[in-house]
Formats: C-alpha cells, sequence, structure tokens
C-alpha cells in the first residue's frame, strides 16, 4: 500500500518536472544578463573564460559564500571526528608494490595538473575549485598508496586560513581603491595571456590552495578516524 | 553524435538503478560513481567543461572515497 502510494506520489513529480523543464527555451539566449556577459564580458574583465568572470566579478560575493559554506563543513567535520588518538598506534597494512609506485609516480604529475587548471582559471576551462578538488584526489591517492604518510595539519590549516584572508583583504582593497567590494582594480592586461584579468587570477590561486588544502583535511579527518 | 549521448544516457539509468538495488553496498558507491563520471561526459558535449571537471573530480573521485571510507567503518552488506 505504501509502496504504490509512494509510486504514485513520484510519477506525479516526475510529470510536474518534466512539464516545467519542457517550457524552457534550451539553448537560446533568452536573458538580457546572458548576452550581456557573452557580448561584454571578456573585454570588461579581461578574462577569456567567460564563466570564471561570471564566477569571480560579476558574482564574486556568492563565491566568498560559498567558500564559507566549504570552510564551515569542513570545520563541522573536524569538530566531530577529531578526537584524542595520540597514544595509540594501529599496525597498519602496507599497500603493494605496484600501487605504492604508481601512486609515487603519478602524484606530482597530478598536483602539477592542478595547479595548472586554477592558475590557467582566466584562460582556460577550470579554476579554483576543480584545481582544488584535483589536488585533494593526489593526496587521496598518497592516503591510499603510501599508507604511513600523513599530511601536516598545522601547514594545511595555515594555508586555508591564508587562502580566505587573501580573498577577503582583496576585497576589501576593492573598497580601498574605488566603490564596491571585490572591484577589480589591478589593470586588466592584455585578454588571452596569463598575466591579464586584474585580480581575478590572484583570487583564484586563493581559492584553488584554500579548497585543495580544505577536501584534504577533510580526507586525512576520515581516513584518520577509519 | 545522437547515438553515443543516448547510449551513454541509457549506461547512466542502470548505473542510477543499480546503486540503488545492490545489497554490497561499494558495488552501490562503484555504481553511483559511474553515474558521476556519465554525467561529467554529458556535461562536456553539452559544452560545460568547467562543471564536468568538478563533477568528475567531486562527485566520481572525492565523494566515491569519502562513501568507501563511511562503508568500512560501518556495515558492508545490507540486509
Amino acid at each position: 500500500m505504501r509502496r504504490a502510494v509512494t509510486i504514485i506520489l513520484l510519477i506525479i513529480l516526475a510529470l510536474g518536472i518534466s512539464r516545467s523543464l519542457a517550457k524552457i527555451p534550451f539553448g537560446a539566449h533568452k536573458t538580457k544578463v546572458g548576452k550581456y556577459y557573452i557580448n561584454e564580458g571578456i573585454e570588461e574583465t579581461g578574462a577569456t573564460n567567460i564563466v570564471t568572470s561570471v564566477v569571480l566579478n560579476y558574482r564574486g560575493f556568492d563565491t566568498l559564500g560559498e567558500i564559507t559554506v566549504l570552510f564551515i563543513a569542513a570545520i563541522g567535520l573536524g569538530a566531530v571526528l577529531t578526537t584524542n588518538v595520540k597514544g595509540e598506534t594501529r599496525k597498519i597494512q602496507p599497500a603493494s608494490l605496484v600501487l605504492y609506485t604508481g601512486c609515487r609516480l603519478l602524484f606530482p604529475l597530478i598536483l602539477v595538473f592542478g595547479t595548472y587548471i586554477f592558475i590557467h582559471g582566466h584562460l582556460t576551462p577550470g579554476g579554483g575549485f576543480q584545481g582544488g578538488a584535483i589536488i585533494a584526489s593526489g593526496f587521496l591517492l598518497i592516503y591510499l598508496g603510501c599508507r604511513e604518510r600523513r599530511i601536516n595539519r598545522v601547514a594545511s590549516n595555515l594555508i586555508e586560513s591564508l587562502g580566505g584572508l587573501t580573498f577577503v583583504l582583496i576585497g576589501l582593497l576593492g573598497l580601498v581603491f574605488g566603490s564596491y567590494f571585490l572591484l577589480n582594480f589591478l589593470p586588466k592586461g592584455t585578454a588571452n595571456t596569463l598575466l591579464s584579468a586584474g585580480i581575478i587570477p590572484i583570487i583564484y590561486i586563493a581559492i584553488g590552495f584554500k579548497v585543495g588544502s580544505e577536501l584534504t583535511s577533510i580526507i586525512d579527518n576520515l581516513i584518520e578516524e577509519s | 553524435m545522437i547515438i553515443v549521448v543516448s547510449f551513454l544516457i541509457v549506461l547512466m539509468l542502470i548505473g542510477a538503478i543499480a546503486a540503488s538495488i545492490f545489497r554490497d553496498l561499494i558495488s552501490a558507491v562503484i555504481a553511483a560513481a559511474l553515474v558521476s563520471l556519465i554525467a561529467a561526459i554529458l556535461f562536456y558535449f553539452l559544452q560545460a567543461p568547467d562543471v564536468a571537471m568538478a563533477e568528475a573530480s567531486i562527485g566520481a573521485a572525492l565523494t566515491a572515497a569519502i562513501f568507501i571510507i563511511a562503508v568500512r567503518r560501518t556495515k558492508r552488506y545490507e540486509e
């Protein structure tokens, strides 16, 4: 009985969602603001990746909120999971030679790739969040392959805090040099070069470090506990 | 092109159904990671490489790892 009711409710929900989704004109330039970003984004912000110019320039304040959410999640997880397990050292089963060697070989490449993604966030697809996640997956590989290695928690927390501070300070400098928070006060430079787009690459590098260290510390907390 | 996309969507649906009916939770997590991976490929086809990158690294790698760690702490098989 309950099953039948659930299935009927789900079918009604699916019908409603599909009917409302069918009304959205996918692929059409419908909104004025979307057209504006596509036409004027490159000249106004200097970033050739329009997604980045929206995320960090037009909607930079929202990004600050997103980072804060991630920060609070990491803090909460750390508060729940961190316990005093100083004295007890469990026997860790070492990984096989193939896994160990493979991880050590792949780890620097993954790190370089993640760094490339967030440094070139204003030119090519990607950015601080993606690069940070890739770096964290590299550290996950190290946790799986080199079982006894641990990250330095103090350094990780320091990098995380410095990344967040850099973002907020650059935003406040916008208030000093101009009129509003997160104003792009640095020269834009020529588009499609590495040193362009003003404050966008600096903020994305800060976000990359911050997200990478945050996700790594989440993984560290979870693995330490298990 | 449309054949490739249809094949991927069918594979994604199979992965999603498998994730919900598997009794072995590790297999269910792998099936869910497959759904994320195919979603990333579809995002790339829809010309959203930024989202595809985030989906592949977070959805397929980090979330699966966190779920596997959680399953290891609890029970592997569902009753």
